[in-house]
């Protein structure tokens, strides 16, 4: 009978153990399926904006780079004409973020007529697009998705980066309030 | 005998047009020798397209991962080293391209904890071993077995 009793009490302080285990699973899939897989954060955030120098939309004999918009924050926003989810943001993008900033649209792999119809056809809140025909700028700021967003800081760094197409919670919460701050420390 | 036969090709023949299909995202390609080629092949199947992100740039037949098979066909053809290329995709892309991840700090868990797992598992082993042992049969029961066999 003493040896039984010696033998079940360990048993029983390890009977949560199981249980234990299995809500701390539990809550890690659930953490995990909280995840986009779709979303890979970048490593170019708080690095240089890469460079390029692409010809102006609007003026083909004028171009454009990051380093000469640099002294001031600035958003760039990735879009092309045949892409579907960039119509979608648009209208937030007239809405929200024209005349906020100085708003860039890198046409990534586009045809410049097409590109030049479609804002014909939906408005252009741009302060200017960029023509990057062969995608090589994309390709350099590890463009995956179109639409894409980034920030850019004053001195030219990359702070914020937003893949696929903007929502409204997105801009209000995260970019509008970036923006703000840095054109605060911009003036100082 | 012939249907056997018959089979065993059929399914030869699948597995060619798999292996095709799997294969037919890749552009011909005219390196300098064989060294090259055999790099590129090298490099294309272990880094992963961030379209479908279960396929490798070689797989894929998604825009972004035939523009990746070019940057890796240039930078091979300009002779630049494999850790020169995987280092260009990287500081564009992420560790995330990489479907062999680098051992550092932030991906130590991803490496070792499988390791630290079953070394806890083995350290744990024997002692619940032996608890269930002494367990298994309690006193009373044994007497009762043993009553229950001389009868």
């Amino acid at each position: 009978m003493s040896e039984e009793a010696v033998a079940q009490t360990p048993s029983r302080k390890f009977h949560l153990v199981p249980l234990g285990i299995f809500i701390l699973l539990c809550m890690v899939l659930a953490a995990g399926l909280r995840f986009d897989p779709k979303l890979v954060a970048s490593p170019l955030i708080d690095k240089q904006a890469p460079h390029f120098s692409l010809p102006v939309l609007a003026r083909p004999d004028e171009s454009v780079s990051p380093e000469s918009l640099r002294g001031k924050p600035w958003v760039l926003n990735v879009w092309a004409s045949w892409c579907t989810a960039c119509l979608q943001e648009h209208p937030l993008i007239v809405d929200l973020l024209a005349g906020q900033t100085t708003l860039v649209g890198l046409n990534y792999k586009d045809a410049p007529s097409a590109a030049r119809s479609w804002l014909d056809n939906w408005g252009d809140p741009y302060t200017l697009s960029v023509i990057d025909q062969d995608g090589q700028a994309g390709f350099d700021w590890g463009v995956y998705g179109v639409p894409e967003t980034f920030v850019i800081d004053e001195r030219g760094l990359i702070r914020y980066k937003h893949i696929g197409p903007l929502t409204r919670a997105a801009i209000k919460e995260d970019i509008l309030p970036l923006l703000r701050r840095l054109q605060a420390n911009s003036q100082t | 005998m012939i249907t056997v036969a018959g089979r065993i090709l059929v399914a030869l023949a699948a597995a060619a047009t798999l292996s095709v299909a799997s294969a037919g995202g890749i552009e011909v390609v005219n390196f300098a020798d064989a060294e090259q080629e055999s790099r590129y092949m090298d490099l294309i199947n272990q880094l992963r397209c961030l379209v479908c992100q279960n396929q490798t740039i070689a797989e894929s037949n998604a825009e972004l991962a035939s523009d990746m098979r070019d940057v890796v066909k240039e930078q091979v053809l300009a002779g630049q080293s494999d850790d020169q290329i995987i280092g260009f995709l990287t500081e564009r892309y992420g560790d995330f391209v990489r479907y062999r991840p680098p051992i550092v700090a932030r991906t130590a868990a991803l490496w070792f904890a499988p390791f630290v797992v079953a070394i806890i598992a083995f350290l744990l082993l024997p002692r619940l071993a032996n608890r269930r042992r002494r367990v298994a049969i309690p006193a009373s029961e044994q007497d009762n077995a043993k009553r229950l066999l001389s009868e």
